[in-house]
């Protein structure tokens, strides 16, 4: 009897199951374009990539040339003004998502990835791996980011690679906190118990049983995560430590322009700014609908 | 009880101290020649070399450990680049006008979205429910110092209410430091109204749905009375925690809104220890932020364990 082959107790993928979750992922589209934030969410966020990946093809001027010799209020053929070296704000805003969009999304995806590993592993074997990962973990959230990412970047110096794994690195035990309580509440359910039993292995259990059934929550992170590393790579370059001149992006424009404020001219530091703003709002519009069609 | 505060107190230590060693193994294991960095690339290289040894960046990095762990036992985190001087006196003065500004934005954000929180939960899912909700998603998502800039031109500029620069005149009376530092303390706030009111919501949803509340209902109590004596306090323990996170956060966003508003707190000091690569500045900061979100969690948790008794006799926890 021991010579039954292994391989017949192990479970094929059975004809009807793929279908069955491309329904259950159909189903969950379906709520999520009933939710006019998820919609609004999408079309700022698809509009804000568009912009960055045409470019100077769309803007109504060259972005990084200028046209008069300062600040001019916004009119008929400055629609946003110009800068204080006069460069149009209406084309500086349309390009200036290049560097956020593509920085950031890397940096999510870094935190997700290692967060999501480190999280399995912490919820899945438990013990003192767990004990010490989650002090480490602890100690992690205790500081502040913005801070330690400032405190790296003066240390390595600021480069786009230097800021998306700081950013992905801070991220990391935030993650790793959520996908492992996730992981703690599935471990104890029959199918992780049968899986055991048939003799699988830890590493077959978490990345075929157990992750699957994660996934959920791990995309809902994904997106937070994503509006974060705008927040926090926005912030970092209006410090000065983030993207760096001659870019067009939204928060350095800030930090060079908003000293100006005083004196009256907004419109250089506004519209950037509220660039920025209608990014984040949109990210985690996204990220809040997912999140509530995921718990229904 | 003391059980409970002796093993949290322990946790605290061990999680200051993994802190410290992060920030150790930033500041000295990651490629990095602090002479260098402060003087630049061109500096002719026996230039750099004595400043190294000066610094004492060049000696054994156990030593560096064992010297900047004792550091911070003594709080002693040595002398800044720039100024010679200790850096902990200069910081020090610094994180206290940040508190006035963090205090500030705390008595106004807490009750505030305390009560939106509450507001929004008994009155679930409805239109000013869904409205609040969606207003602390959104606010809370835009960094502090969009808000500032916003509010800047808003109030600052266009309505004239508010001084746009935080730091008041010498020797203002409290009403007039109260006045400058509004416009920042509001745009703090603004940030942190979602992450409270949010939290207060679900805590509340919860416990309005649990059997003990409905017990209170049924056997005749006011709307009132059971809220007051029920609900609240079990309600406000995750809130209790999350406002304890955020005075952590609270002072790493203090530096964007400081330097929107000129304000000569902790933020001003962190970014230019940063423009001058003022090392030993900058790792202090780190820590101390590190052990006022300590402090403000132990406090957390202590306030939860005398609201909710649950907590403090499961010694497990």
């Amino acid at each position: 009897m021991a010579a039954t082959p292994v391989t017949a107790t192990t479970p094929t993928a059975a004809p009807g199951q793929s279908s069955e979750r491309a329904q259950a992922r159909r189903e969950t589209l379906r709520l999520l374009l009933r939710r006019p934030a998820f919609i609004i969410g999408n079309v700022i966020v698809i509009w804000w990539v568009f912009c960055a990946v045409m470019g100077s093809r769309i803007t109504p001027y060259d972005p990084l040339n200028y046209f008069t010799t300062g600040h001019l209020p916004p009119s008929a053929e400055h629609l946003m003004g110009t800068d204080r070296i006069g460069r149009d704000v209406l084309s500086r805003v349309m390009v200036g998502s290049r560097d956020v969009l593509i920085i950031a999304p890397l940096a999510a995806l870094l935190g997700v990835t290692a967060g999501t590993l480190l999280g399995l592993v912490m919820g899945y074997y438990r013990g003192p791996v767990d004990d010490v990962l989650s002090r480490l973990v602890e100690a992690f959230l205790a500081l502040p980011v913005i801070l330690v990412s400032l405190l790296t970047l003066v240390v390595l110096g600021s480069s786009p690679i230097v800021v998306v794994c700081v950013v992905g690195i801070l991220f990391t035990p935030i993650v790793a906190r959520t996908v492992r309580s996730a992981v703690l509440s599935e471990r104890q359910l029959d199918y992780v118990t049968a899986a055991k039993l048939r003799g699988e292995t830890g590493r077959f259990i978490l990345s075929r049983e157990i992750f699957p059934n994660v996934l959920g929550p791990t995309v809902v992170e994904m997106t937070v995560r994503f509006g974060y590393a705008i927040f926090t790579v926005a912030t970092l370059s209006f410090l000065g430590v983030g993207i760096q001149p001659p870019s067009p992006d939204w928060g350095l424009t800030v930090s060079q322009e908003y000293s100006n404020m005083i004196s009256g001219i907004w419109w250089s530091t506004l519209f950037p700014a509220l660039a920025i703003a209608s990014t984040v709002i949109a990210v985690n519009l996204i990220a809040d609908s997912l999140q509530s069609v995921n718990n229904e | 009880m003391t059980r409970f505060l002796s093993r949290r107190l322990l946790l605290a230590i061990v999680t200051l101290w993994l802190l410290a060693t992060i920030v150790f193994i930033i500041t000295n294991v990651l490629p990095n020649n602090v002479g260098r960095t402060i003087l630049g690339p061109f500096a002719p290289q026996e230039t750099v070399d004595a400043l190294n040894d000066k610094l004492g960046t060049n000696r054994p990095i156990l030593i560096r450990y064992v010297e900047s762990m004792q550091g911070i036992v003594t709080l002693d985190f040595g002398d800044s680049f720039v100024s010679g001087k200790p850096v902990l006196p200069q910081l020090m003065a610094a994180v206290g006008r940040s508190a006035k500004l963090a205090g500030l934005a705390l008595v106004i954000t807490i009750p505030i979205s305390i009560a939106a929180g509450l507001y929004a939960a008994r009155r679930r899912d409805r239109k000013s429910d869904r409205a609040i909700v969606l207003l602390g998603v959104t606010l809370s998502s835009i960094p502090e110092f969009i808000t500032g800039t916003i509010l800047v031109v808003v109030v600052g500029v266009q309505l004239g209410w508010l001084p746009v620069l935080a730091t008041p005149p010498e020797n203002a009376d409290i009403p007039t430091q109260i006045r400058y530092l509004l416009m920042p303390a509001m745009a703090m706030a603004i940030v942190y109204f979602g992450y409270i009111a949010r939290m207060t919501r679900a805590g509340t949803i919860e416990v309005l749905q649990s059997d003990y509340t409905r017990t209170a209902t049924m056997k005749g109590l006011t709307t009132t009375q059971t809220m007051r004596h029920h609900v609240l306090r079990n309600a406000l323990v995750p809130t209790v925690a999350v406002i304890a996170v955020q005075i952590g956060y609270l002072f790493g966003g203090i530096i964007a809104v400081e330097k929107i508003f000129n304000y000569n707190g902790m933020g001003a000091t962190m970014l230019s220890a940063a423009q001058h690569k003022d090392l030993p500045m900058l790792t202090a900061g780190v820590i101390v932020i590190g052990i006022v979100y300590m402090v403000a969690t132990l406090g957390a948790d202590l306030i939860t364990a005398w609201m909710n008794p649950r907590i403090r006799l499961d010694t497990t926890r």
